[in-house]
């Protein structure tokens, strides 16, 4: 399909429901209002299903509009988003077959956050859901730091442990405070001259792949992620980075 | 507040043996912690005795005050005896001399002059007025709540959370809440405050995943919703964290500023914060006789087990915790109705008749403390971002929050583990709270369980493994209990944590005058409660 559009009954209806507040007192100009600034999205047609005051200069909105746009799903790559992760014992063949040693896991949820939820679940043994998590395979050496740590305290951990993966969390966080946090990190890391050495991971409910690389991670992993995702992609990309410095030492030679 | 009768048909003599082992782990808690002070404890005494604000490099005077003697190693005596002895000396206040110790022009420990029994009578008479002052102010508030409507009378009270980190932002998101019928506002405190050894100083418009806790906040939220409660004829209740590094400071500002309620568990910061399990032990004692003394409801935090734990194997763990907090809290002078005990709605909804198990264990906490305002909490630890399965869980836990007669319930709103709520997801989740409310009104009087259905079951089930769970921790003790993390699956070392360098041993001639006389007791109060 190059010319995706929302779908609410039948093919290409474009019909997408919003919700929203907007600052103003409820009267008919406040619906007046959603509807234009749905136009001003671009939405065609826009229906104000609901509106309700929430208190004195609030008024809340869902409403339905059509959308214009589509997109070109024949141009999106498959494999760069959704590579198919390995079951547990895969990846401890993987490992066993590509690697030399454990793979060195740092994990910690950073900065203010002091939520551990999603660091426990990839790391600890226990795991989440049924999937272990890392400190379970033979293929790992772990290490969970977590909640409320220091770009600085992690960074002096990393380099003291060698480690070759550091995966951070950012669990609750406002204001893209999570963004500063990471950014933060990353320049750290290479500060320390070390940035090849290890990948650089992070997950949580507001991270996306996308921002994750934006901000010098190697990949970012959002909701729905289970340990084995992570492990799968740790032990490829350790694989794969293996193989290709085995390459190029070669070459030089 | 109970209905009266049990549907669950108890083990009489279980119930009996979890009560009497419970406080028994609270008598074993105050053991090890008795003799101890902590720098928290003491800044404590030094609001008390009227001193705030902050010095030239932002750091609260208490802090200046109490490190001040504390770096003297001096501390044993307590902060009160120093501070009185120079109020004695010097005929000033304890703000002037707190002002004078972050100039560098005075030295509290200096005893130039001084007389002990001066200096003690000036701390006690201070501490006297400021007691007074604080039951002269909730005497008057509750005189005028009760010339007030309150909607929560005859239903569960509805708790809603704001967590802006802008105070002036969450004005508006509880006036929201308010004309939408909520009952209490309790301001979530920005993530990293619990782990301050200080209490921020003055407004705040920064703050994450939540809004700093100050005096100045506790004011501007407390006028808005008191200004609401006269326009609207309906009290508004305010709450906060009595939580963290700070419990007996937050603890005292609260009661000084009239807050109504405050989270104020006695094991949550050596689990989830990693504080030392004595530093918060401590602390947790003397931030629950202030809060018992100046009529504020407490609330236990056994909900977060659920969220760590999981909730189907973990039942017994909270019936276990919810018997020790309440003994740790009664022994420390909080009244049952200000006890509210707490529990969460937090199993997998794919669990076959997970709902059923859920009923079990509110009902279980509903006979168990038939006196206290038993707390629920909505679900969290399996909501995947599907702001619509969300609100159809919630308006479960609605149903099952009213049909076991509940005393208050923390709303759940349809946005949960997304970001902290936005204005309008706080008043759908309201609505949804109403529609239980209202068309379920009296389901709970009319149920009755079937006899050793999976409801009944469950509850035994539960009740035997707490009672197991409580022997254990009576033969060793509630610090191998965490240890061993039998708490929300958490371990902790009884040796590790922090806050440890906080920790004071007191000497033989310690002098605490807060304590002492909230001790006694508010005059003429006789369960604490003002209302």
């Amino acid at each position: 399909m190059t010319a995706v559009r929302p779908y609410g009954d039948h093919y290409d209806d474009g019909l997408i429901e919003l919700s929203f507040t907007l600052p103003v007192p409820s009267r008919r100009s406040a619906r007046k209002a959603a509807t234009m600034l749905a136009e001003a999205m671009g939405l065609e047609a826009p229906e104000v299903a609901h509106c309700e005051e929430l208190t004195e200069g609030f008024t809340f909105f869902v409403l339905y509009g059509r959308c214009p746009h589509s997109v070109d799903f024949t141009a999106i790559d498959d494999a760069e988003w959704e590579p198919v992760p390995l079951s547990e014992p895969e990846i401890e063949e993987f490992a066993a077959e590509h690697l030399t040693r454990k793979v060195v896991v740092v994990g910690a949820s950073v900065g203010t956050d002091t939520h551990t939820v999603g660091i426990d679940a990839i790391l600890n043994l226990k795991g989440f859901d049924g999937s272990h998590g890392l400190e379970a395979y033979g293929a790992f050496e772990t290490h969970n730091l977590g909640g409320q740590v220091s770009n600085e305290a992690l960074v002096r951990t990393v380099l003291e442990l060698e480690a070759d993966a550091l995966l951070v969390s950012q669990t609750v966080t406002q204001q893209e405070l999570h963004v500063g946090t990471l950014r933060d990190l990353v320049e750290r890391i290479e500060a320390s001259g070390r940035r090849g050495e290890m990948l650089l991971i992070c997950g949580g409910p507001r991270i996306t792949n996308d921002l994750a690389r934006e901000l010098g991670f190697d990949v970012g992993f959002s909701k729905g992620t289970y340990p084995h995702h992570v492990a799968s992609y740790i032990v490829r990309e350790t694989a794969a980075r293996a193989a290709s410095e085995t390459e190029t030492t070669s070459a030089a030679l | 507040m109970a209905s009266t009768g049990s549907k669950l048909d108890l083990d009489a003599g279980l119930v009996d043996g979890c009560r009497q082992a419970a406080a028994a782990v609270a008598e074993g808690v105050a053991e090890r912690i008795a003799g101890c002070t902590t720098v928290s404890v003491e800044r404590m005494v030094v609001r008390m005795l009227g001193v705030d604000g902050v010095d030239r490099f932002e750091t609260p005077l208490p802090n200046v005050v109490v490190d001040h003697v504390h770096h003297q190693g001096k501390l044993d005596r307590g902060i009160a005896f120093w501070l009185g002895g120079a109020m004695a000396r010097t005929g000033l206040s304890a703000q002037q001399l707190a002002e004078g110790v972050a100039a560098g022009e005075l030295d509290l420990c200096n005893p130039d002059g001084a007389d002990p029994e001066q200096g003690i009578k000036a701390a006690s008479e201070a501490t006297a007025e400021a007691l007074a002052a604080i039951h002269r102010d909730r005497a008057q508030r509750g005189g005028w709540i009760s010339q007030l409507d309150d909607a929560a009378a005859d239903r569960p009270q509805r708790y809603v959370l704001t967590a802006t980190g802008n105070v002036y932002e969450d004005v508006r998101h509880a006036e929201a809440v308010a004309d939408h019928g909520g009952d209490t506002i309790a301001v979530i405190r920005s993530t990293a405050q619990s782990l301050l050894d200080y209490v921020p100083f003055g407004p705040t418009e920064v703050g994450h995943g939540g809004t700093f806790a100050t005096q100045q906040n506790f004011r501007i939220m407390r006028d808005a919703l008191d200004a609401w409660s006269c326009e609207n004829g309906r009290y508004m209740r305010l709450s906060s964290f009595c939580s963290g590094l700070c419990m007996p400071e937050i603890a005292a500002i609260g009661a000084i500023e009239g807050l109504d309620n405050m989270v104020n568990d006695a094991l949550y910061g050596i689990l989830y914060r990693d504080i030392h399990m004595r530093r918060t032990l401590i602390d947790q004692s003397v931030s629950r006789r202030i809060n018992g003394y100046a009529g504020i409801v407490i609330n236990t935090g056994e909900d977060s087990y659920l969220r760590t734990a999981d909730p189907v194997e973990s039942a017994p763990s909270v019936v276990a915790s919810q018997l020790i907090n309440y003994n740790l809290a009664r022994s420390y002078g909080v009244p049952d109705e200000q006890i509210a005990i707490g529990n969460a709605f937090e199993i997998d909804m794919s669990v076959e008749n997970g709902l059923l198990l859920e009923w079990a264990q509110a009902q279980l906490t509903r006979e168990l403390f038939p006196e206290c305002p038993v707390k629920f909490m909505p679900p969290t630890k399996h909501m995947n971002g599907n702001p619509f399965r969300t609100h159809a869980c919630d308006t479960l836990f609605n149903l099952v929050t009213v049909a076991t007669n509940q005393d208050m319930q923390t709303i759940g709103v349809p946005t949960e583990g997304v970001f902290t709520p936005h204005i309008h997801d706080r008043v759908l989740g309201l609505e949804s709270v109403e529609y239980a409310a209202v068309t379920a009104r009296d389901l709970g009087d009319e149920i009755e369980f079937k006899r050793g259905g999976i409801i009944q079951s469950r509850a035994d089930e539960v009740l035997r493994g707490a009672a197991e769970l409580l022997e254990e921790i009576v033969a060793d003790g509630l610090f191998a209990a965490l240890e061993r993390g039998r708490f929300g699956n958490i371990e902790r070392r009884e040796d590790q944590g922090r806050g440890i360098e906080g920790i004071v041993e007191c000497g033989e001639d310690y002098f605490n005058p807060v304590i002492a006389q909230m001790e006694v007791g508010a005059p003429g109060v006789e369960s604490g409660m003002y209302v």
